[in-house]
């Protein structure tokens, strides 16, 4: 898609900036001249709507460390300073606070759009593949930020993620250490992970610019899944796809609005407002709402798999849960990309996302009785998604006929050549 | 490169070679403090042990006392809650350890009262606190019973409660690490 630039320097210090440092050129044709097919809808503003997320945490964020201590004794006496004394302070937190649950929302969105129009697969498996990478980067953010306002919930969910890397055999209890600074969850710990928290999101920074400009090689996927041959199936990015961005972050802000205003404790825990106790442990701890999928299948593995014991066991295959993402590419053995043209898969998708509200939900439900079993049932199925149901649909599937091209598919006819023979009338 | 191709290593493929490994283990020398910073410090290591009174623990009670930023649980256990702990066939454990080699004094327990599963507190140190279907303690983080000499008996601990270093400095009074 990269093809040549369109860009014309307007006055006389960009063309001098120009042959120094086309850094102009590189925005015109990345974000004004460049092609979008021109069917996308509305399921693909919810990248523009991350980048918005990632710009808002780390406002938000710089501006909270300026007042936040990460010290045990001090971090949550910190934390009620900026809600109670620090000008706006409490805005601002629940900003940041809500913002990554909604970027976690939005997260979800675009990775669930990805999968049902086949985003993944050729020649877009590396832009995927970083998009997962970006996504376990902003687990690890978003557990490391949970820790720093060092609520009850704060403490042991820090104690019980760190606690899993002990289950690594010869090298887990040293790692633990390692991982802590002491022999326990305790200001080390606190320390440490407030400077990591501040160091992802400029991870983060840098993997989304590798995710756009792998994105601007191959061209951006859409709805009918197929590949812009001619410049009939493209819009210019601006002013097309940058207005429908910005509508669709407008709706996006009145649910973040909502929540931020009017309901900003709703996704949070009540007993993260109960300062750390190393001597109590909550009688439930859950993690943030968009952890629990993650959190159903570590505890769905109760049995002891031959040496490996149920705890090493939930770890792998939480891990695997994650892992498998990145093969995803190649475990979908069917040519055709959108879910539009493919009748089974199309069923097979709704019943994978029904699956992982599911395992969230018993991932925010004690561990016992029913609520286990539903969880290993769960949990099979989620493998069963990936590694039998992907691979064999693909050649057992009958597929729909795919259209011809974008622009056939949108203005109907039996348009594709640019002299347009299809009658005008017939549709748009 | 001038030269021609030969089998025999050169004098210049010896000096490639050198230097490339005399700069891996500079780079490696310098990783290896900005690793190592983050291993406990010398503060932490400087563990003081920790002298506990237990005269005024009654038979049936138990407390919980802080070492090392862990609690530790000192019960005083009933002769009912011993024999069930000796009764135990140690063969059935998932953990196999009989009761005597947990205890020095049988009617005194202690140990580190973390869940060897994920490191919740488990329950039953509080009278009125679930202990589980093995009458000792339990984690409701994810369910795991422990029994009267703090064993795993049921759920996704894979180990026993561990029994820190400790003595008794006097009847009364014991030493712990």
């Amino acid at each position: 898609m990269s093809g040549e630039s369109n860009y014309q320097p307007s006055n006389g210090f960009t063309r001098w900036l120009d042959v120094r440092l086309p850094i102009m050129r590189l925005g015109y044709d990345s974000f004004v001249d460049f092609p979008t097919p021109r069917n996308l809808n509305y399921w693909w503003t919810f990248g523009a709507i991350l980048s918005f997320c990632l710009i808002i945490q780390i406002v938000t964020g710089v501006v909270l460390a300026m007042h936040y201590t990460p010290h045990a004794t001090m971090a949550f006496t910190s934390v009620e300073h900026i809600m109670r004394d620090v000008n706006y302070g409490w805005l601002i937190r629940y900003v940041h606070a809500n913002g990554a649950s909604m970027f976690f929302l939005a997260c979800y969105i675009h990775m669930f759009r990805g999968l049902y129009y086949g985003s993944y697969k050729a020649p877009r498996e590396v832009l995927w593949i970083l998009g997962v990478i970006l996504y376990i980067l902003m687990m690890a953010a978003g557990f490391l930020g949970y820790v720093l306002p060092w609520g009850q919930m704060s403490f042991w969910a820090a104690t019980v993620i760190t606690n899993l890397f002990g289950a690594i055999p010869l090298i887990g209890d040293a790692l633990r250490e390692f991982l802590w600074g002491g022999f326990s969850v305790d200001n080390p710990t606190l320390n440490r992970f407030f400077s990591l928290h501040y160091l992802v999101p400029f991870l983060i920074l840098g993997v989304v610019m590798l995710h756009i400009w792998a994105l601007h090689v191959t061209g951006q996927n859409n709805p009918d899944g197929i590949e812009v041959k001619d410049e009939q199936d493209t819009v210019k990015f601006t002013p097309h796809a940058t207005i429908k961005d910005i509508f669709g972050l407008s709706i996006f802000l009145l649910l973040f609005a909502y929540f931020v205003f009017f309901n900003p404790n709703a996704l949070g825990h009540a007993d993260n407002y109960i300062p750390a106790n190393p001597l109590q442990t909550p009688p439930h701890i859950v993690p943030e709402w968009y952890l629990l999928p993650f959190y159903a299948i570590l505890r769905a593995i109760t049995f002891d798999i031959g040496p490996i014991s149920s705890k090493l066991g939930g770890i792998i295959a939480m891990g695997a849960a994650m892992a498998v993402l990145f093969v995803l590419p190649w475990l979908d053995t069917s040519k055709v990309r959108s879910a539009r043209f493919r009748p089974l898969y199309r069923q097979f998708f709704w019943i994978f996302v029904a699956c992982c509200m599911g395992l969230g939900y018993l991932g925010g439900q004690p561990a016992e009785g029913a609520y286990v079993t539903a969880a290993q049932i769960l949990t099979a199925y989620y493998f069963l998604h990936f590694l039998v149901i992907l691979p064999v649909l693909g050649l057992v599937e009958k597929t729909k006929p795919l259209p011809e091209s974008i622009a056939q598919a949108v203005l109907g006819g039996s348009g594709g050549s640019a002299d347009a023979t299809a009658s005008p009338e017939k549709r748009g | 490169m001038a030269t021609t191709d030969t089998d025999e290593p050169t004098r210049r493929d010896f000096l490639y070679v050198a230097t490339g490994a005399f700069a891996a283990i500079g780079v490696a020398g310098i990783t290896w403090p900005l690793i190592d910073q983050m291993n406990p410090d010398a503060s932490a290591l400087a563990l003081a042990s920790i002298e506990v009174d237990i005269s005024n623990v009654e038979v049936g009670q138990s407390i919980t006392v802080k070492w090392r930023g862990k609690p530790v649980f000192i019960r005083h256990r009933t002769a009912k809650e011993i024999g069930e702990a000796e009764e135990v066939n140690v063969l059935d454990l998932r953990d196999p350890q009989s009761d005597q080699q947990r205890v020095i004094k049988p009617e005194w327990l202690v140990m580190v009262g973390i869940c060897t599963h994920l490191g919740c507190v488990p329950k039953g140190q509080q009278v009125s606190d679930e202990k589980g279907d093995y009458d000792g303690w339990f984690c409701p983080c994810h369910g795991s019973h422990y029994d009267t000499s703090g064993r795993v008996r049921k759920g996704p601990a894979p180990l026993n409660l561990e029994v820190p270093e400790y003595t008794f400095v006097t009847d009364d009074k014991i030493k712990i690490g």
